[in-house]
């Protein structure tokens, strides 16, 4: 059944003061920004009676300079993030894995704030942001709050955002320009598929190929975005010889679990993540 | 009540806030070149242009259109007097069965406002949300070309 648009309180504030209120008497609202995943629960007619929160006239829009880092306004769409020029040249893992995000339509609408809000393990932005150390800001009637992006997720579909709690800002701290990095998608075709795999990866080398820092991520594969803390441990202060790749590699199933799902069989992930792993370090 | 510019006149619309911008145009305003299909942002064929930039009217509440501009498949031709995009389409096999073709086409007319470049792949994923189960896509991309300037 289609939902019934009268049935529906639409709280639509300018002011993030009135919002944060709005939404402290009324925790049960559910906070609407570019509607790319909420309206799709509408239309298959699942929110009738509900409360909206609207966040799309807030003045949360901005990309701006925050030290010598950037920070991201939570309503800043993916169309936004992937044509932005310095996000481009210093964060370009985040450009790229925004031009993947559904389609035209969908970037043009759909926001940072409310991919994070949403917490599909399939979320196509998820690596990058680890990989970059992202910083959530959120704002709530009863102050503001940064946490680690990694601490957001709760479970799949789930964040650990408290009651009348909305995300404000994301901050990608300042980066030195990686030896090497990567993104990859692996899906069914290049648009509005939904993500088998999802990868991104950041390498620094020293002298002899020695690694003096690597960070890797992987989305789709479990309930949240993972962060390969064992196998970046491993490679830490090694030379990258085909030995110690295949040993990191090797570690690969300590650090994910995969799921198996109608869309891959956790063999299949498995397969195509150590794959992607072995081709940023060789 | 919300005011909003739809093909470049000023109009108001007083019902629920929640109501899908794609009903608002089709049952309110009598504007039925807008299609419905999958009504979950996969296929298209409700695009229209907001600020100028395609975007699903099934999954945008009207609530939030207020104070920005709306241009729907009425606002770029007529039977009588169609866009040239329009009789490209026509003659040249862009369009079959017809229920992706307004969507299809404010999409492309948005790719060449926008000084989009005379590249197939670019066209190919700039269209790539509006799917299209007769054409087989060549014919369109084909059309396209021949409107892009650079």
């Amino acid at each position: 059944m289609r939902g019934r648009a009268d049935s529906v309180e639409f709280l639509s504030p300018s002011r993030v003061e009135d919002a944060l209120d709005l939404y402290s008497r009324n925790p049960h609202a559910l906070p609407l920004a570019g509607g790319t995943d909420l309206l799709v629960a509408w239309n298959a007619g699942l929110l009738n009676g509900k409360t909206v929160l609207d966040l799309s006239r807030l003045p949360w829009t901005r990309v701006e300079a925050a030290g010598k880092g950037l920070r991201i306004g939570s309503l800043a769409t993916h169309t936004q993030l992937r044509r932005h020029a310095v996000i481009l040249k210093r964060y370009p893992l985040l450009a790229a894995a925004c031009g993947t995000v559904g389609s035209v339509q969908i970037q043009n609408r759909g926001t940072l704030g409310g991919s994070i809000a949403n917490a599909s393990p399939a979320g196509d932005v998820f690596p990058a942001l680890a990989v970059y150390e992202a910083v959530v800001r959120t704002a709530s009637a009863r102050g503001y709050r940064e946490l680690p992006f990694l601490e957001v997720f709760a479970g799949v579909k789930k964040t650990s955002l408290s009651d009348a709690e909305l995300i404000e800002s994301i901050s990608l701290p300042p980066l030195r320009r990686p030896t090497r990095q990567l993104w990859r998608k692996v899906g069914t075709r290049a648009a509005q598929a939904i993500s088998r795999v999802t990868a991104a990866g950041l390498l620094w080398l020293g002298p002899g190929r020695k690694v003096l820092e690597f960070r890797f991520a992987l989305g789709s594969m479990a309930p949240t975005v993972v962060r390969l803390h064992k196998v970046e441990a491993f490679i830490q202060g090694k030379p990258l010889t085909e030995r110690n790749i295949e040993e990191a590699v090797g570690l690969l199933d300590d650090d994910v679990s995969p799921i198996d799902d109608f869309r891959a069989t956790r063999e299949y992930r498995l397969w195509v993540s150590k794959n992607i792993l072995r081709s940023l370090l060789r | 009540m919300i005011r909003f510019k739809l093909n470049g006149k000023r109009r108001s619309y007083d019902g629920p806030l929640f109501k899908r911008l794609l009903d608002v145009l089709r049952e309110d305003l009598g504007l039925t070149g807008t299609k419905e299909g999958c009504s979950e942002g996969e296929c298209g064929a409700c695009t229209v242009l907001l600020d100028g930039e395609p975007v699903n009217s099934c999954l945008v509440p009207v609530g939030q259109v207020h104070g920005r501009s709306v241009e729907t498949i009425e606002a770029m031709g007529t039977p009588a007097k169609p866009h040239p995009l329009q009789k490209a389409f026509l003659l040249r096999g862009g369009t079959q069965c017809g229920i992706c073709t307004p969507g299809m086409l404010l999409c492309a007319w948005s790719y060449i406002r926008k000084g989009g470049r005379k590249d197939p792949e670019a066209i190919r994923e700039y269209l790539a949300g509006n799917l299209c189960r007769c054409t087989g896509y060549q014919h369109i991309v084909d059309v396209i070309l021949g409107f892009c300037k650079r």
